[in-house]
Formats: structure tokens, C-alpha cells, sequence
């Protein structure tokens, strides 16, 4: 198979990054010989291979519901780049 | 005492112990010597002068039962400290600093020890050369234009430079032992689930895990001991009962039976490391192991493995650089545009690179063809170890397919870049620990690794197998300080 730009546009939307057409080319390059040695694995037979969804065979532990972080409003705040007081300021959504 | 960082951080908390060192002097000499090595780019954030306070404050009161007592140290900048910026090697984080401090280094501040500053890694850890930071490559102290190594380069060069006594990297694919081998020196990735992740920068979450990186192997095993504890934090720590690493090291490894994997001799694998191979096996024997030939029939699917899993988990992970809660933001004229303005501009290359690979194999349509076979052969990647572990204590590897290469040399070609982990990939995907050390030196005179993997949660008998190995080595490494003017 082979990544075209189209492909290399649709994936750039989904992950939220704007690419340009020479950055597109660059990119459809790449990613074509990374797949292309990413598909060796279609040389294995996994039908009735159960897949690995946890490393650590442990069950998640449960715990009390309870507030441990209080009034932390202003750290969690502190890096926002734009500052507005309490509220994190991002462009315009509705017009 | 002029030769203060030459010594060992064993040897460093001994001269405390006995009151023959000063934490000031100690940490005076390693930010002296760190001042002259701006040309190594080790340090992306350097905090000497509150070092300099916290040393004078432990030396008023010196509590010398601490395990780390008034030791300086610098570690990966992919770690969260309170107070202290945080780039993860990344223009997007390059403003980013933490209101509170990851499990692991407060671990390493509960035993007495100081920060120095924050270590140069690649961008996001992900990089096998220091090579993808936007703060600038990392020398090699070895040898001029040498890349010590990725993504822990800045922790690697530091400490084989030594402008640190140890430190701590991450690894998840390789990070921690690649560079170790490259610079000569020790480098464990722990066991997943040993170490703590909260505060970590994520990377790809079910591969991650942090370690120390030493000059030596004592060293290495009491460190780890100061970071690996059980944290509520990590939903996936894991409660196991700890060794007291350090005090239970011992040489004696006798009849330990070490397996050697006949799928690790890969094609086109450099004489000279087949070489230290052979030599590695030898010193094992010597040391009373039972040397075991064994199979891991799935290692080579193992690098193609990992280039599913860990992107998609990125991808994932990354999402959370929206430029909306912090970190870089670009201006954009609707939501939209300024999500993927800052996106674009805030990451470097391979971390886009690795990004769209991941969202690819995760996109509709493609989940079942990619991501979905890619943890069934994870599956049987671990499945191998498991088997072979029924006849074996430990496996011994080469830890890297070369010695450190040239600044700009794989930069351009991925798949080369990442043919580097193809030892220590697999070891990662199956959640085991493993340690590089310094084994002897290639014909250019640049040190290489070997890799011993134990099984999960098997770090002492690791480290007595690399401490008694490395008795019979005797590595020397040779350090010109090329670097200082």
C-alpha cells in the first residue's frame, strides 16, 4: 500500500496539525518507508492470537472516592497562555 | 579536593557519611565543571544557585542517615519539578513550568539529594540521538560531533562527562540503555510498573518507565532503590515487595543460568559487536554462570511492533498540546486554526512524524489492519520471553547494532534512526527490565554495551549478574575532557 497527499491531508486534520504541500510530499515519503517496514507483520498468521492490552497483569486497585486536591484553581490556571483571571481564553467558537 | 567528580556517587555519599566531604564542596565542584561544559549542551535548564542554598542549608543540619545526603543531581527534562521549567526537550513546553513534582524525583529529594538542573533529551523522548530536541543536540563526551545517544543524551552525556554523580532518564524504547552504551556507562530500564509515571512527560504510556543512569553498577542499584516505589498515583505501579538493591548486591552468580538468544544475531550486524558478544559470554562463564542457547523466534517483528504502539499511544498523549491549557500557543483566527497553527509549530519534526503514524494506524478503517495486529505480536513477543524464561535466569544481548555515529549522520533516514533500538525494543513490549553496560570499545575507540534482560521484577538478579560481569570487564573509559577550554 502506499500513503498519497490526499491520505497525508485527511491524517493532518485528524491529528490537529496544518501541513503545507512541500511539508505533505516530505511527510508521504516518510511515511511510506516506515510502513513499508511496519508491514513485515502482515507475514505473521494472528487469527487466534489474543492481543496484549495490559503489560502488568495486575487489577486495577480501587480506592475511596475522595477530594484530595483542594483549592488549586490558581495552579492549575498559572500556565495558561492567555490569562483572563479564572477562565482559560481561547479564540472565538461561535460566531 | 580537585577530583571530587570523578567520584563515584558511592564513593560521594561515603565521603559525606564521614564527614570528609561537604555537600557544598560536592556541589560546587559538579557546577564548576558543569559551567565549563556549555559545549557538551547537556543542560537545558540550569538551577546552580538554589543548589548552592539547599547544599549550605543540608550541611547546617546534615541528616546522614538519608540515603542520597546533600548529593547534587541533574536529571531528564522530561521529569516534572514544582517550580522548575519543563520542556520535554519542546518548543511547545519551552514555557511550561510545573506546579507540582513528579513521584520520582521527589523520591529522589526525600533522600537528601539536590537538583542541579534539567537534562537535554529528545523532543518528547523520542529520538535515538538527542538529535530531535528543540533546544539544541547533545555532544558525546567521548569524541567531538558524536551523538551521545537518545532520547536520555543530555542524562548520558552528563554523566559520562561528568557534570553529574548519576542521574535519571526515561525509556520506552530503548532511551535509557542506548545512550548508556554509547557514552560507557550503566543505564537500567526497570521493570514497568517499578517506578512511578505521574509527573513523567508521556510518551507511550504502557512502554514508559524511568531509571537510573551511573557510572558504575553499585551505583545504579542504589538509586533505583530510592526510585522505585508502589504510587496510588500510577494507576499501573504495581504493589511487588522491593529489594534493598544496593545492599543486597552481590557478585556471586554462580550456576545463574544466562540465555543467549540466536535471533539477536541479526543481518549485517558489525563484526566487532558479534565480537563483545562472544567476549560477554566468556565473562559470564568466568563469573560461574551456565551459558544456554535459546530462541526468541518473534524479535525481528519487534521494531515494526513498536512503530504501531508507541505512535499511537503518542498521538494520543499528544493531544493534550491543544495550546488552550498551557504551553506554546500560535495565533489563529477561529479555534480550529489555532489548535493546528500551534500544533504545527510547536512540535518539531519526528514528534509530527510520529503523531500521523499513530493517528493513522488508530483512523477508521485501519485500527484492525494496524494497532490490533500490532498487540497480538506484542503478545507473542512476550509469549517468547516467557518460554525462554522457563529455562533461563537472565538473557545476555549486545545492547545497540553499533557504536555512537556521527552528529547528522542518520538524522535524515527514520528507519535507519530507528534500527538503533532493535536490541532493546523488545524488551520494552514484553515489560521487563533490562541494564546496559559498559562492555569494551569498537576500533575507533568508542565504548559498547552489552544488554542483560531479567525477568519481570527480577532487578537484583540483573544487577549481581552486571556487578559480578563487570568485575571481570574492568571498563575503562576514556574521557579526554576535549570539551573543556
Amino acid at each position: 500500500m502506499s500513503i498519497d497527499l490526499k491520505t497525508i491531508k485527511h491524517i493532518s486534520k485528524l491529528s490537529r496539525i496544518s501541513v503545507d504541500e512541500p511539508k505533505a510530499k516530505k511527510l508521504a515519503g516518510d511515511l511510506n518507508s516506515i510502513f513499508k517496514f511496519i508491514e513485515k507483520l502482515n507475514e505473521l498468521q494472528t487469527d487466534n492470537i489474543e492481543p496484549l492490552t495490559s503489560i502488568a497483569e495486575t487489577t486495577l486497585k480501587l480506592r475511596s472516592d475522595e477530594i484530595k486536591s483542594k483549592n488549586i484553581r490558581e495552579q492549575v490556571i498559572k500556565n495558561s497562555p492567555q490569562d483572563n483571571e479564572d477562565y482559560f481564553v481561547v479564540p472565538k467558537v461561535i460566531e | 579536593m580537585s577530583d571530587i567528580t570523578k567520584q563515584s556517587l558511592s564513593s560521594l555519599v561515603k565521603n559525606i557519611k564521614d564527614r570528609k566531604l561537604s555537600s557544598v564542596e560536592i556541589t560546587k565542584a559538579f557546577i564548576d565543571r558543569s559551567e565549563k561544559s556549555n559545549e557538551l549542551n547537556a543542560y537545558i535548564t540550569e538551577d546552580y544557585s538554589s543548589a548552592l542554598d539547599k547544599a549550605k542549608k543540608f550541611d547546617q543540619k546534615p541528616n546522614l542517615d538519608l540515603k542520597l545526603p546533600g548529593i547534587p543531581m541533574a536529571v531528564k527534562d522530561l521529569f516534572c519539578t514544582k517550580n522548575i521549567r519543563t520542556t520535554a526537550g519542546s518548543k511547545i513546553l519551552g514555557n511550561f513550568i510545573p506546579t507540582y513534582e513528579s513521584t520520582v524525583t521527589q523520591n529522589i529529594w526525600n533522600e537528601g539529594a539536590i537538583l542541579l538542573g534539567k537534562l537535554n533529551c529528545d523532543e518528547f523522548a523520542m529520538g535515538s540521538s538527542n538529535e530531535t530536541s528543540y533546544f539544541g543536540n547533545v555532544q558525546n563526551p567521548i569524541n567531538k560531533n558524536l551523538v551521545p545517544g537518545g532520547s536520555s543524551g543530555g542524562s548520558a552525556s552528563a554523566v559520562a562527562g561528568q557534570l553529574t554523580p548519576i542521574t535519571i532518564g526515561t525509556d520506552t524504547g530503548g532511551s535509557i540503555r542506548q545512550p548508556a552504551s554509547f557514552t560507557g556507562t550503566v543505564g537500567l530500564k526497570p521493570t514497568y510498573g517499578s517506578c512511578s509515571r505521574y509527573g513523567i512527560v508521556a510518551f507511550a504510556s504502557s512502554l514508559d518507565q524511568a531509571g537510573p543512569m551511573a557510572q558504575n553498577v553499585e551505583d545504579c542499584a542504589l538509586l533505583q532503590e530510592v526510585i522505585s516505589t508502589y504510587d496510588p498515583k500510577d494507576s499501573t505501579s504495581i504493589d511487588f515487595k522491593r529489594n534493598e538493591y544496593s545492599k543486597e548486591l552481590t557478585n556471586n552468580i554462580k550456576g545463574k543460568k544466562i540465555g543467549i538468544p540466536k535471533e539477536y544475531r541479526v543481518d549485517g550486524m558489525p563484526q566487532e559487536i558479534d565480537e563483545l558478544w562472544q567476549k560477554g559470554i566468556q565473562y559470564a562463564k568466568d563469573c560461574g554462570a551456565e551459558i544456554v542457547n535459546i530462541s526468541l523466534p518473534h524479535t525481528s517483528y519487534a521494531l515494526p511492533t513498536y512503530y504501531i504502539v508507541a505512535p499511537a499511544e503518542a498521538s494520543s498523549n499528544l493531544a493534550r498540546y491543544d495550546g488552550v491549557k498551557y504551553g506554546f500557543r500560535a495565533r489563529g483566527d477561529d479555534l480550529i486554526e489555532m489548535y493546528e497553527k500551534t500544533r504545527s509549530e510547536g512540535f518539531g519534526a519526528e514528534v509530527q512524524r510520529r503523531i500521523m503514524i499513530g493517528t493513522y494506524v488508530l483512523s477508521s478503517g485501519y485500527y484492525d489492519a494496524y494497532y490490533l495486529k500490532a498487540q497480538k505480536v506484542r503478545k507473542l513477543i512476550k509469549n517468547d520471553f516467557d518460554e525462554a524464561y522457563k529455562k533461563v535466569d537472565a538473557i545476555l544481548t549486545p545492547s545497540t547494532p553499533s557504536s555512537a555515529f556521527k552528529i547528522g549522520e542518520k538524522k535524515d533516514d527514520p528507519v535507519s534512526m530507528y534500527l538503533n533500538d532493535i536490541f532493546t525494543v523488545p524488551v520494552n513490549l514484553a515489560g521487563l527490565p533490562g541494564i546496559s553496560i559498559p562492555a569494551g570499545h569498537d576500533d575507533k575507540g568508542y565504548p559498547l554495551g552489552l544488554q542483560i534482560i531479567g525477568k519481570a521484577f527480577d532487578e537484583q538478579n540483573i544487577l549481581n549478574i552486571a556487578y559480578s560481569m563487570e568485575e571481570k570487564i574492568a571498563f575503562k573509559n576514556n574521557i579526554s575532557d576535549w570539551w573543556i577550554k
